[in-house]
Parts: C-alpha cells; sequence; structure tokens
C-alpha cells in the first residue's frame, strides 16, 4: 500500500461525498445527507493517513521531510484542512446541505492535484531555501486560513442561492439555513480564515528574515497574500463598523476567495520566490 | 463665526474624516487594487529593460508615476500614511467609550435589557426566589468575574459579566499595526541591506548597498575560509554552505558556517548565504591527445606557467579564465579557460577550454575548425567558489516582530472571546418561582445563545426541575 494509492482512494471517497451530500440536498432525503457524512469522515481519514504515509516514505527515501513542500502535497493538504473545518461546522450547525456546497472544493483539490499533467506527485527532496522550522508552521496555517476562505466562499454561494427565495418552507431551499445563520457563518468563518492567513503571513515574515534578510520584499506571492488580507479586513470592518450584511458581505466573501485563489495558484505565473511552489 | 473657530473647525472636520469607517474601507480596496499593478509589472529591472518593453512614451509616464518601484512611491507611501492616521484616529475616538465600559466602577446592569433578550431560557423551580439566590449566587461567582443583584417590585435579578477587558481587542490590533509600520520606517532609516561577493580564502570589510549601489564600510571584515555546494541525484541543490571567519583589526574574532535558513548574526549585522558562483580555478589538470600516435598524456598546470607537450609538439599556456564564455559570439560554454597553443614551428592559436565539456577541443579539431595535431582537454580541476552574501541590519525587526505577536493575540481576542452578560431573573409564582435565565454579549451572538442555554442547563439541574421553555 502506498501513499499514493491511498490518496486516490480518498479522492474517489471526496467524489463520492459531494454527490451524496448534493443527492441528499436535491432528493431531500436525510440518509442520503447521513451517507455523504460518513464518506467525507472516511475520506477523511484516507487523505490524513496518505499525508503521514507519504511522510514517512520521504524518510524511507532519505529525504525526510514533511511532506508539505510543493503544489501536489499542498493541494491535498488544502483537502484535508477544508475538509476537516466542514465537518466541524456541519456538526456545529447541524447541517448537511453546506456540505453540497463545501465538499466539492475538497474533491476539487484532490481531483486537480491528481489528475493535472502539470503536478508532479514524486517526493523530491527538499532545496536549501525550504529547510527550516518554519516550514511547517507557515504552511500549516496558510493554509488553516485558505480552507476558512474556502468554506466561507461555500457558504456565501448558499447565501445567494437561498436568497432567491428565502421564505420557501418546503422545497429545497428550505434546507439551507436561513440567511441570517449563513451570513453569521461566513462572518464566523472568514474571521477563522483571517486569523490564520495573519499567522500564515507573520510566519513567512518571519522566516523570510532568517533565509533571505528580509521580512517583506513585495515579492508577488507576498503581495497577493497581503491583498487578499486587505480584502478581508474589509469584510470584516464593513460588518463590524458599518453594519454591513447579507449580500454585500457574501459578495466581498466571494472576491476574497478569488484574490486567495489568485495569490495560491495564479501566482505561479508571475516571477518571484515562491516558484517552488509550482510544480 | 470668531477667527479663532476656524482652525479648531478645520482642525474638527479634518478630524471627522479620519474618524471614518468608510475612509477605512475606501483605504483597504485601494491599497489592494494598487497593489496588484506591483505583482504584474516586474518591480525594480534596470530602466533600460523597461523603455525596450514599453517604449518611450509609455516608460516615461509610468516612470513618473514610480509604477516600477511602485511600493515604494510617493502616492503608495501617501495611502500607507493615512491607512495609519484612519486608524489611529478611529481607534483614540471610540477607545474613550470603551475605556468607560471597561473601567465602570459599578457595572451598570439593568433588569430591563435583559428582558429584551431574545436567547431567554425559562424553568421553574418549587424553592422561593430567596432561597435559589443562595443557591445560584456561588455558581455564577464562580463562572463570572462579576456579579450583582438588583431586587424590584416581585423580582429578584442576579447579574453576572466576565470579559469586559476583551473589548480591548481590536485596539491591541491596531496598535499591533502601528509597531509594524514603526519598526518598518526604524529599519528603512536606520537599517542597511546590501551585497558582497567574496572568493574562497579572500576577506572583505566593503558591501554594496542594494539600492543605491553605495559602498558601505562594515566594522569587521569577512574572509571566506571555504565554499561548498551539494547536490542531489536529481540534480537539484542540497546544500549552500561558506565557513565564515570574522576579523576585528586583522585578528579573528568568530568562525562559523553559515547555510541559507541559518545565518550569522554579529553586532547587530546579519549574514546570510544568498549565492555563489564560479573563480578561476588555482590549477588544472590538463590532457594533450595526439592525434598521430592516438597517446594521451596528462600534466597539472597553473595559470600562465608553459607546459612543455610530449612527442614534441609545441608548448601550452593557460591564460585567461571567462565564467561566462560566449564560443564565436554564440554558443555559452559557461566557465571557460581559453590557453594559447604553440606548435612547434607554427603559429599560436587560442585554444578554448571549457570545464563541463571536456570533448570540445576535440569536436573543434575533428570538425576541422583548428587544424592541430593535438587534442587538449582539461580533466581535472579544483573547483574554486566565491560566496555570495547578503549583509543587513535591521534594528526595527523587534519593533515588527513584537507588532507580529500583539497581532495575533488582538485577532484572537478581538475574534473569539466577548465581554459576556448574563441575568437571572427570579420571580414569585404560586409556591415556587419563575426562572429567566438571558444573555447579552458584544458579539459572537450565537455563542452567547449557546452559553445561555448551558447556564441555564446547570441551574435547573442544581435544583433540579424540568426545564419548561
Amino acid at each position: 500500500m502506498s501513499s499514493s494509492l491511498i490518496l486516490s482512494v480518498a479522492t474517489f471517497l471526496y467524489g463520492l461525498a459531494a454527490v451524496l451530500y448534493i443527492g441528499g440536498w436535491v432528493f431531500k432525503k436525510e440518509t442520503i445527507g447521513k451517507a455523504g457524512t460518513a464518506v467525507t469522515a472516511a475520506a477523511l481519514v484516507g487523505n490524513l493517513a496518505g499525508i503521514l504515509m507519504r511522510w514517512a516514505e520521504s524518510y524511507a527515501m532519505g529525504h525526510g521531510r514533511a511532506p508539505l513542500t510543493n503544489l501536489y502535497e499542498s493541494l491535498v493538504f488544502f483537502a484535508l484542512c477544508v475538509t476537516a473545518l466542514y465537518l466541524y461546522v456541519e456538526y456545529r450547525y447541524r447541517n448537511r446541505t453546506i456540505g453540497a456546497f463545501a465538499s466539492p472544493l475538497a474533491f476539487l483539490a484532490m481531483a486537480y492535484a491528481s489528475l493535472s499533467p502539470n503536478i508532479s506527485d514524486r517526493i523530491q527532496p527538499l532545496i536549501p531555501a525550504l529547510k527550516s522550522n518554519w516550514l511547517i508552521a507557515h504552511v500549516i496555517t496558510c493554509f488553516l486560513g485558505y480552507a476558512g476562505f474556502a468554506v466561507a466562499f461555500g457558504v456565501s454561494v448558499m447565501y445567494f442561492v437561498k436568497k432567491r427565495d428565502p421564505e420557501n418552507k418546503s422545497g429545497r431551499l428550505s434546507r439551507i439555513p436561513d440567511l441570517n445563520v449563513l451570513d453569521e457563518l461566513t462572518h464566523q468563518t472568514v474571521m477563522f480564515g483571517f486569523l490564520f492567513l495573519s499567522i500564515g503571513i507573520i510566519t513567512g515574515a518571519v522566516w523570510a528574515n532568517s533565509a533571505w534578510g528580509s521580512y517583506w520584499s513585495w515579492d508577488p506571492k507576498e503581495t497577493w497574500s497581503l491583498i487578499t488580507w486587505f480584502i478581508y479586513a474589509t469584510l470584516l470592518h464593513a460588518r463590524l463598523m458599518r453594519g454591513w450584511h447579507g449580500k454585500r458581505i457574501a459578495i466581498i466573501s466571494v472576491v476574497g476567495f478569488l484574490a486567495m485563489l489568485f495569490t495560491y495558484f495564479g501566482v505561479n505565473l508571475l516571477p518571484g520566490l515562491h516558484s517552488y511552489a509550482q510544480q | 463665526m470668531s477667527k479663532s473657530g476656524a482652525p479648531s473647525h478645520f482642525f474638527r472636520s479634518l478630524w471627522d474624516f479620519f474618524a471614518s469607517i468608510r475612509l477605512t474601507v475606501v483605504l483597504l480596496l485601494t491599497l489592494a487594487a494598487t497593489s496588484i499593478v506591483g505583482t504584474v509589472i516586474p518591480q525594480n529591472e534596470s530602466p533600460e529593460v523597461y523603455a525596450r518593453h514599453y517604449g518611450e512614451t509609455l516608460f516615461r509616464l509610468m516612470d513618473f508615476l514610480g509604477l516600477f518601484d511602485m511600493y515604494h512611491s510617493w502616492w503608495f507611501q501617501l495611502l500607507m500614511v493615512l491607512l495609519t492616521l484612519n486608524i489611529v484616529v478611529c481607534s483614540i475616538n471610540r477607545l474613550s467609550a470603551t475605556w468607560k465600559i471597561i473601567f465602570a466602577r459599578s457595572p451598570g446592569f439593568a433588569g430591563s435589557r435583559f428582558r429584551k433578550a431574545s436567547n431567554r431560557v425559562e424553568f421553574t423551580a418549587s424553592r422561593s426566589p430567596e432561597q435559589l439566590r443562595e443557591l445560584f449566587e456561588p455558581m455564577l461567582q464562580r463562572r463570572y468575574r462579576r456579579t450583582d443583584s438588583e431586587t424590584t417590585d416581585g423580582s429578584l435579578f442576579l447579574f453576572a459579566e466576565k470579559g469586559r477587558w476583551t473589548r480591548l481587542g481590536v485596539y491591541i490590533v491596531h496598535f499591533s499595526v502601528i509597531l509594524l509600520l514603526l519598526g518598518g520606517l526604524v529599519g528603512s532609516f536606520i537599517g542597511f541591506e546590501g551585497y558582497v561577493n567574496i572568493p574562497e580564502g579572500a576577506s572583505q570589510d566593503t558591501i554594496r548597498l542594494r539600492n543605491t549601489n553605495q559602498p558601505l564600510k562594515l566594522p569587521f571584515a569577512i574572509r571566506c575560509d571555504d565554499f561548498s555546494v551539494r547536490f542531489y541525484e536529481t540534480g537539484a541543490p542540497d546544500e549552500f554552505r561558506s565557513r565564515l571567519t570574522l576579523l576585528k583589526e586583522g585578528r579573528p574574532v568568530l568562525q562559523r558556517d553559515i547555510v541559507v535558513n541559518d545565518p550569522l548574526r554579529f553586532e547587530g549585522i546579519n549574514i546570510f548565504q544568498s549565492s555563489y558562483g564560479n573563480m578561476r580555478p588555482r590549477e588544472v589538470v590538463l590532457s594533450f591527445t595526439s592525434t598521430e600516435s592516438g597517446m594521451t598524456y596528462t600534466r597539472k598546470a597553473t595559470v600562465g606557467t608553459p607546459v612543455d607537450i610530449p612527442e614534441g609538439l609545441g608548448q601550452f599556456v593557460v591564460e585567461r579564465f571567462h565564467n561566462r564564455y560566449q564560443f564565436m559570439g554564440m554558443m555559452d560554454l559557461g566557465s571557460t579557460f581559453l590557453g594559447t597553443l604553440t606548435p612547434s614551428g607554427g603559429e599560436p592559436v587560442e585554444v578554448a577550454l571549457p570545464l563541463q565539456h571536456p570533448d570540445f577541443d576535440k569536436m573543434i579539431v575533428k570538425r576541422g575548425i583548428r587544424k592541430s595535431d593535438v587534442i587538449i582537454a582539461i580533466t581535472d580541476f579544483e573547483p574554486h567558489y566565491y560566496t555570495g552574501l547578503q549583509v543587513n541590519s535591521d534594528p526595527g525587526v523587534w519593533l515588527v516582530y513584537a507588532g507580529f505577536l500583539v497581532m495575533i493575540i488582538g485577532c484572537f481576542i478581538a475574534f473569539y472571546m466577548s465581554h459576556q452578560r448574563v441575568g437571572v431573573e427570579l420571580v414569585a409564582r404560586g409556591g415556587g418561582t419563575q426562572v429567566t435565565v438571558s444573555g447579552m454579549s458584544n458579539k459572537n451572538k450565537m455563542g452567547m445563545n449557546r452559553s445561555v442555554e448551558r447556564l441555564a442547563g446547570h441551574l435547573s439541574r442544581r435544583v433540579g426541575t424540568e426545564k419548561i421553555g
């Protein structure tokens, strides 16, 4: 059994979970949704096991480094973070319809990691710049932040879906939580994401200072993470101090998620210090 | 209007301008949008590169707007200054109100406000309000920081609160941003950032500043005793390592190895492994192959010392070293030695000996590009590197790090801690008491609702009755 096999199984399970969540919502069957939760939990275990095995394999190959160093590994870890956060939200808010909007994100990340021809899943040794204890702290916090924003994005999309007929009492839309609950959930997940994005940027800055002697050099990835930070800071201030709610908050949350995606993927198209995250 | 009123009126409206959250939103979004520009236009290239790429007119305009170093341009810095003023004024404006809540001597509980709360949980108990008070008060005191009570006609109110100070969370975050900006300012005014290349065995006490390219003399000299580079089997780099000795007045004061991610810090100056390159090897091993006999001879050689070629084929001298040699102005051969071959009874000719391609001269002779009866190659050499060091000093970094720490703590307080107030109303009803638990919080209302339910659960279990609504 190898880590790539387990991760393939986890990818399949994520896809199945997304189908079950969406099915449970569309056909208004709680049992299908429950199956979705069970499959998601299994996928999460597989995802975690795959990461741990990959870690062990890197030791067996003599490289011995945390599996958080390239695009493939980051996508796998992103799926793990999104799923863990989603399951917590499902438990806390007792609603499985959110899964129909959140679990596809985890599946897409895993599918992109395994299927894209540009992404190598080979275990490569660490280049000098990445040999640092800050690596793990930086990557984990950044991706917890990304996961928060991803779930917030899913919830914001739900907001727009629900908004079309908020008073619906029996149809599909009735299974989506109330608008004010979605608004509150967006706020909560954005705060989670913002806290961890902040810590992620901070650990990155401290790391950069110990590797290159400069805690901030306006490299495109740094700059885009700051752009993302500005956008979510706007969301928090508009909501808390100017009382923005609902649609406007959902729009900023979607824009922030797009900025986050660009920070994650788009920056690789631009030149800069984070180039090792490309392959 | 009196004359003295005008400046204060002006000051007042300026203050209001900076106290507005609308300004915050506009500034944050403007910073986000303009920051994109510098990620699309490569920053700090040479003017020639930009002029060639954008054309003269566009280049002039962009240069005027500072787009080639936009994060240090006057307008971007101005946006940052405005944001800072905005943060400071907003915080001062609101802090006095928050301060009054936090440090009020009497908590100022009012039962009427709790009666309006939407998260009320009710249950009945068979004991009297006074008896319940005896039971409940210690429970509230355990869970909350401050408790109080109020008796009005027919009802007894117990109050409790905690987390008043957490209202400071947002000010802590704002303070951290100020610390970061201060740290950045200190760094840019007192600090420096430069680089220096030092060949193995040599020492340097002067670096070049990155922004101005001016030389700067350090209070000590850096000697590079050794540089080594290690690669993985895949060809990817594994480690760059420099053994450095710091010298003061010629005497060594510190010796240490540095690698990427493990810099050397000495007297407030940091030395980082940044790059490396090839210097001219001190000694090479030459091989001479006679085309006539097919025999190959090896000889050690140093630069400038002629070597006699066996079989009376002439003399060869290694002369110049090029880090990146362009053969016939076209092909980049990398690190290459140039030497002069003087065949016996012939004219001297130049021979290129690339270090990475020992078969190069064989190809030249075979193709007839140089007519010769000897093929020359460098088969071995002792690599001689220079290490590229980044040298900087940033006294502001500690302010920045303090800002980082304060920001994390502040965000946590601002997001996950709240000022919670609960009220327990006890009203005599029949032989027993109607108990109503409700709560207020300055944020996270859902969390407050859960706290109220939990508290009501604890209280009702204590008196052993069923919750009724």
